[in-house]
C-alpha cells in the first residue's frame, strides 16, 4: 500500500506538537496563577495564599517537566521530518527559534529552581521574584514560538533569493502583521485553560466537601478571571479574525465553508462541506450572519473558497469544524464566567451544587478550544506550510514514507507510556490536595531541575495517598 | 564577517557538542553500567551520584540541534534526513530514559521495569549517537544540497563500530565518574569495570584511527601530506600517554585523575575528528560557509547567545560546586 509520505510526515507533527501544546497551554497560566498567589501572600500575609501556591507548585512542576520532554523532540523534527522546510526559511524561522530555546534555558537555569523547591528556603520575596520572573520566561517562550509560526502565516520583513527567505528587518520579521493578535489571543488562551481547571480542581473539592477554604480562594479567582477573560476573548479573537481575513482570506472562507464570494456570507451552524460539489450538506444557518460577523456589514462580501483554484484551498472540514468546537466552548466559557459571577454576586456560588458538579467537569474545555484553535489556524494555512512561499509538499525530507510511519507508532507508543504516567501523578496530586506541607526540599539543598520535582511530587503523592 | 562569522558558530556549537558528550557522556555511562549492580541499594547510589546533574546535562543537546538549525540550516536538513532512524530512535531512548529515572524512584510495583527502561535507553541512545557519528565521519551522499542517500545507508559497519566506541566511551566515563562520586562496593566495581572499558575505548579508537585514513583518501591526505603530519603527530602520541597515565592512576586508587583522563581521551578523540573533516560540516563535500545561514542570521542570533551562554555555563559550575563531594549509600538526594 502507497501511504503519502508528506501526509505522514504532518501526522507525526501534528501528533506531536498537539501534545506538547498541552503543557504549554497550562503552565503559561499556572505560573501566572503562582506568582499572583505568592504576591498575595506578601500583601496578606495569609497562609492560604502560601498552601494554595505550594499545591499548584507541585502541579507545575510535573506539567513543565513533561512540556520540556516533548519540546525537544520538536527541535529536531524540523530537520527528520522537514528538512526542505529548514532550509528554505531556516534563515528568518530558525534564530526566532533559537531565542526560544535560550530563553527557556536560561529561565531553567536559574529561577525554576527557586520557584520549585525554594519556598522554605527563601524570604517571600525572592519567592515572589522567582514566581514573576518564570512566569515572563514562559511569556517570553510564547512570545517567539508565536513570532515564528505568525511569520509562517504573514511573512513580512525578508526576500526570496533562489527559492530561499533571507532577513531584511528583523524587527519586520518579529512583528510579523498577525503577530500581536496570536499572541494575545493565545495568552488569553492559555490563561482561561488554567483558569478553567483551577476552577474544575475547586469545584470538586467544594462537591466533597474537603479543603473547603482554599478551594473557596480557588473558585473565586477562577471565576473572577473567566468572567472577564471569556468575554474578552471573544473581542480577541474576532480582531484576530479580522486580521486573518485581511492577509488570509482564503482561510477565512475555510473557517465559514463560505464557497460564493459574490454572496454575503451566511453563518454556518452546522454543516458537513462537500468539497468536490463545493458546496455545504445538511446546512443550518443564519443569512448574513457571516458578512456582518466579517465585514460589519449586512451586505457585506468576503472572498469565497471558490475564488482560488482548488489545489490552492485549504481543506475544508477541519478548520470549519474546529472553528466551531472552539466558539462554541469560548461562548461556553463567557456563560460558565458570567454565571458564577452572578451567583457570587447573589452570595449562592458556593451552595449551588449543579454549578459546581459542571464546574468539575469541565476542566478540559480549555484545552479542547487550544488545539481546536490551532487546528483551524494550521490546516487553514495549507497547502502552504509558509504563506505562498513554501507549499507543506515541498518542504518535507527526503525520507521514505515507511521510516516515517515507524517513528510515528514509535512516539504513539512512548508518548502513551510517558503521558498517562503524567496524568496519573497529576490526578494523585489532586486528589491529595493543598495539604499545608511544601514540597520539601531535597537534601542536598539545591534547585534541582524540573523532571526531578517530578520525583519529589510523585513521592508525595504515594505517601500521602 | 562573512568568512568569521561561520568559524565562530561552528565553534559555538562545536563547544555545545563537547559539554553535551562529556555530561550526558557519563550519566549515559550510568545507565549503561546499570546492570551491572548488584542490588537496589547500589542503583539508588548510582543514580544519587547524577540525580542534580542529568537534566543539566542533556539540555547541551537541544542547544547543539537548535544551533545547527540557526547557524547552518543546509547541513541541518541534510544529516538530520540522512540519520532519520537513529535520530528519532535517540531522542525516544532519551524521553524514555528521562522519565524512568524519575518514575523508578516512585513506583511501588513496576521498579524493575524502570530500571530496564533506564539502562536500555542510556545504552540505546549512545549506540545511536556514536552511529550518527560514524555516518558524518565517512561522509553523506549529496545532490544539489540535499540528502540523496536511502533511509539505511547509516547501517554501515563502521558506524556500528563507532556507535559501540561511544558506548563504551561513556561506560569508561560513567565508571571513572562513579570511582569520583561514590564509595564503598558501588566504587570498587567501577574501578575494576573501568579497566576493560578503557582498553575497550583505545581498541574502537585505534581502529577508527587506521580505517578512516584507509577508507577516507581526503583523511589520509590530511594527517599524513607534508607539512600537516609535523604539526599532527603530537595528537596519537598524547592520546597513548593519557591512556597510559589513566591506566596507571586506576591501578593506583586515584579517584579524580582517572575521570579527568577519561574526559581528556575524549577531548583528544574530538580534536582528531575535526582535524579530519575541518572544514567540512557535512563531509564531504559541505563545508560550514557553504552551509551557513545568512550573515544577518548568524549576527542576530550570536546576540543573544554571546550573552547567555556564559550565565548557562556559570550556573553549571555553580551546580557542579554545590554538590561536589560523594554520594555515599543510602544517602541518594531524595
Amino acid at each position: 500500500m502507497d501511504v503519502d509520505p508528506v501526509l505522514l510526515a504532518r501526522l507525526q507533527f501534528a501528533f506531536t506538537i498537539i501534545f506538547h501544546i498541552i503543557f504549554p497551554s497550562f503552565t503559561i497560566g499556572l505560573s501566572a496563577y503562582i506568582a499572583t498567589l505568592s504576591a498575595l501572600r506578601l500583601i496578606t500575609d495569609q497562609e492560604r495564599f502560601q498552601r494554595i501556591a505550594a499545591f499548584w507548585t507541585k502541579i507545575f512542576a510535573v506539567s513543565f517537566a513533561m512540556g520540556v520532554v516533548s519540546g525537544v523532540v520538536l527541535s529536531y523534527q524540523l530537520g527528520t521530518n522537514w528538512s526542505r522546510y529548514s532550509l528554505a526559511i531556516g534563515n528568518v524561522i530558525g534564530p526566532l527559534l533559537g531565542y526560544e530555546v535560550l530563553a527557556a534555558f536560561f529561565l531553567e537555569a536559574t529561577f525554576l529552581g527557586i520557584l520549585l523547591f525554594g519556598a522554605q528556603r527563601v524570604p517571600p520575596w525572592l519567592h515572589l521574584v522567582a514566581a514573576v520572573a518564570v512566569a515572563t520566561g514562559t511569556l517570553i517562550s510564547a512570545f517567539w514560538i508565536l513570532a515564528a509560526n505568525s511569520w509562517m502565516q504573514t511573512p513580512a520583513g525578508y526576500e526570496m533569493r533562489g527559492g530561499i527567505a533571507y532577513p531584511l528587518d528583523w524587527l519586520a520579521i518579529v512583528f510579523n502583521p498577525s503577530f500581536p493578535y496570536r499572541l494575545v489571543h493565545m495568552v488569553t488562551a492559555a490563561y482561561l485553560t488554567t483558569a478553567t481547571v483551577v476552577l474544575a480542581v475547586g469545584a470538586r473539592y467544594l462537591l466533597a466537601g474537603t479543603f473547603v477554604e482554599d478551594a473557596r480562594t480557588m473558585v473565586r479567582m477562577a471565576v473572577g478571571l473567566i468572567a472577564v477573560l471569556a468575554p474578552l476573548q471573544l473581542l480577541i479573537g474576532d480582531q484576530h479574525g479580522l486580521n486573518t481575513l485581511a492577509h488570509q482570506p482564503i482561510k477565512i472562507a475555510a473557517m465559514e465553508a463560505h464557497w460564493d464570494g459574490s454572496k454575503p456570507g451566511e453563518l454556518v451552524l452546522f454543516a458537513w462541506p462537500d468539497e468536490k460539489a463545493e458546496t455545504n450538506r445538511f446546512e443550518i444557518s443564519i443569512p448574513h450572519g457571516a458578512s456582518l460577523v466579517l465585514t460589519h456589514d449586512v451586505n457585506g462580501l468576503f472572498p469565497g473558497l471558490t475564488s482560488v483554484p482548488p489545489a490552492d484551498r485549504p481543506p475544508v472540514l477541519p478548520p470549519f469544524l474546529a472553528f466551531r468546537a472552539m466558539v462554541g466552548i469560548g461562548l461556553l466559557l463567557i456563560a460558565g464566567g458570567l454565571g458564577g459571577a452572578v451567583l457570587w454576586w447573589r452570595g449562592t456560588l458556593f451552595a449551588a451544587r449543579w454549578y459546581l458538579w459542571l464546574a468539575a467537569h469541565g476542566w478540559w474545555l480549555g484545552f479542547v478550544a487550544v488545539i481546536a484553535g490551532w487546528i483551524v489556524t494550521e490546516t487553514g494555512r495549507q497547502p502552504w506550510v509558509a504563506w505562498h512561499i513554501l507549499r507543506t509538499a515541498d518542504a518535507t525530507s527526503p525520507v521514505p514514507a515507511g521510516s516515517i510511519a515507524a517513528s510515528l507508532a514509535l512516539f504513539v507508543v512512548v508518548y502513551g507510556i510517558v503521558f498517562s504516567m503524567g496524568i496519573y501523578y497529576i490526578n494523585r496530586l489532586i486528589v491529595n490536595g493543598p495539604r499545608g506541607s511544601a514540597i520539601a526540599a531535597p537534601d542536598a539543598g539545591l534547585p534541582s531541575r524540573p523532571l526531578s520535582s517530578v520525583a519529589q511530587t510523585g513521592r508525595e503523592s504515594f505517601g500521602a495517598g | 564577517m562573512e568568512t568569521y562569522l561561520p568559524v565562530i558558530w561552528a565553534a559555538v556549537i562545536g563547544i555545545a557538542v563537547v559539554m553535551y558528550v562529556i555530561l550526558d557522556g557519563f550519566d549515559l555511562g550510568i545507565g549503561i553500567l546499570f546492570p551491572f549492580a548488584r542490588s537496589e541499594r547500589e542503583r539508588d547510589q548510582m543514580i544519587g551520584s547524577i540525580a542534580p546533574f542529568w537534566d543539566g546535562n542533556e539540555t547541551w543537546l537541544v542547544l547543539g540541534g537548535a544551533g545547527l538549525l540557526v547557524a547552518f540550516p543546509r547541513a541541518y536538513a541534510v544529516i538530520m534526513p540522512a540519520v532519520y532512524l537513529p535520530v528519532i530512535v535517540m531522542l525516544l531512548a532519551l524521553v524514555l530514559r528521562g522519565v524512568a529515572f524519575e518514575f523508578r524512584s516512585v513506583a511501588r510495583t513496576s521498579k524493575a521495569w524502570w530500571n530496564v527502561a533506564f539502562a536500555a535507553g542510556s545504552a540505546v541512545a549512545g549506540l545511536c549517537q556514536g552511529i550518527v557519528l560514524g555516518t558524518l565521519i565517512v561522509g553523506i551522499e549529496v545532490v544539489d544540497g540535499a540528502y540523496a542517500g536511502g533511509p539505511y545507508d547509516w547501517a554501515t559497519p563502521f558506524a556500528c563500530l563507532c556507535g559501540l566506541g561511544v558506548v563504551s566511551g561513556y561506560g569508561l566515563l560513567g565508571a571513572t565518574w562513579l570511582v569520583v562520586k561514590t564509595d564503598g562496593v558501588v566504587a570498587e566495581r567501577a574501578r575494576r569495570h573501568a579497566a576493560p572499558l578503557l582498553l575497550a575505548v583505545l581498541g574502537f579508537m585505534a581502529v577508527v584511527s587506521v580505517w578512516t585514513p584507509l577508507a577516507v583518501p581526503r583523511i589520509a591526505a590530511r594527517w599524513f601530506s607534508l607539512p600537516n603530519i609535523l604539526f599532527l603527530w603530537p595528537v596519537p602520541l598524547a592520546t597513548a600517554l593519557v591512556a597510559y597515565r589513566a591506566w596507571h592512576w586506576l591501578r593506583s586508587g586515584r579517584e579524580l585523575l582517572p575521570f579527568v583522563a577519561a574526559i581528556a581521551l575524549f577531548g583528544l578523540g574530538y580534536l582528531g575528528l575535526v582535524i579530519s573533516s575541518y572544514p567540512y560540516l557535512v563531509p564531504p563535500s559541505l563545508t560550514i560557509w557553504q552551509t551557513a545561514a545568512a550573515p544577518a542570521s548568524q549576527i542576530f542570533m550570536l546576540m543573544g547567545t554571546l550573552v547567555l551562554l556564559p550565565v548557562i555555563l556559570g550556573y553549571v559550575v555553580l551546580v557542579y560546586w554545590l554538590f561536589r563531594g560523594k554520594v555515599r549509600e543510602g544517602e541518594g538526594y531524595h
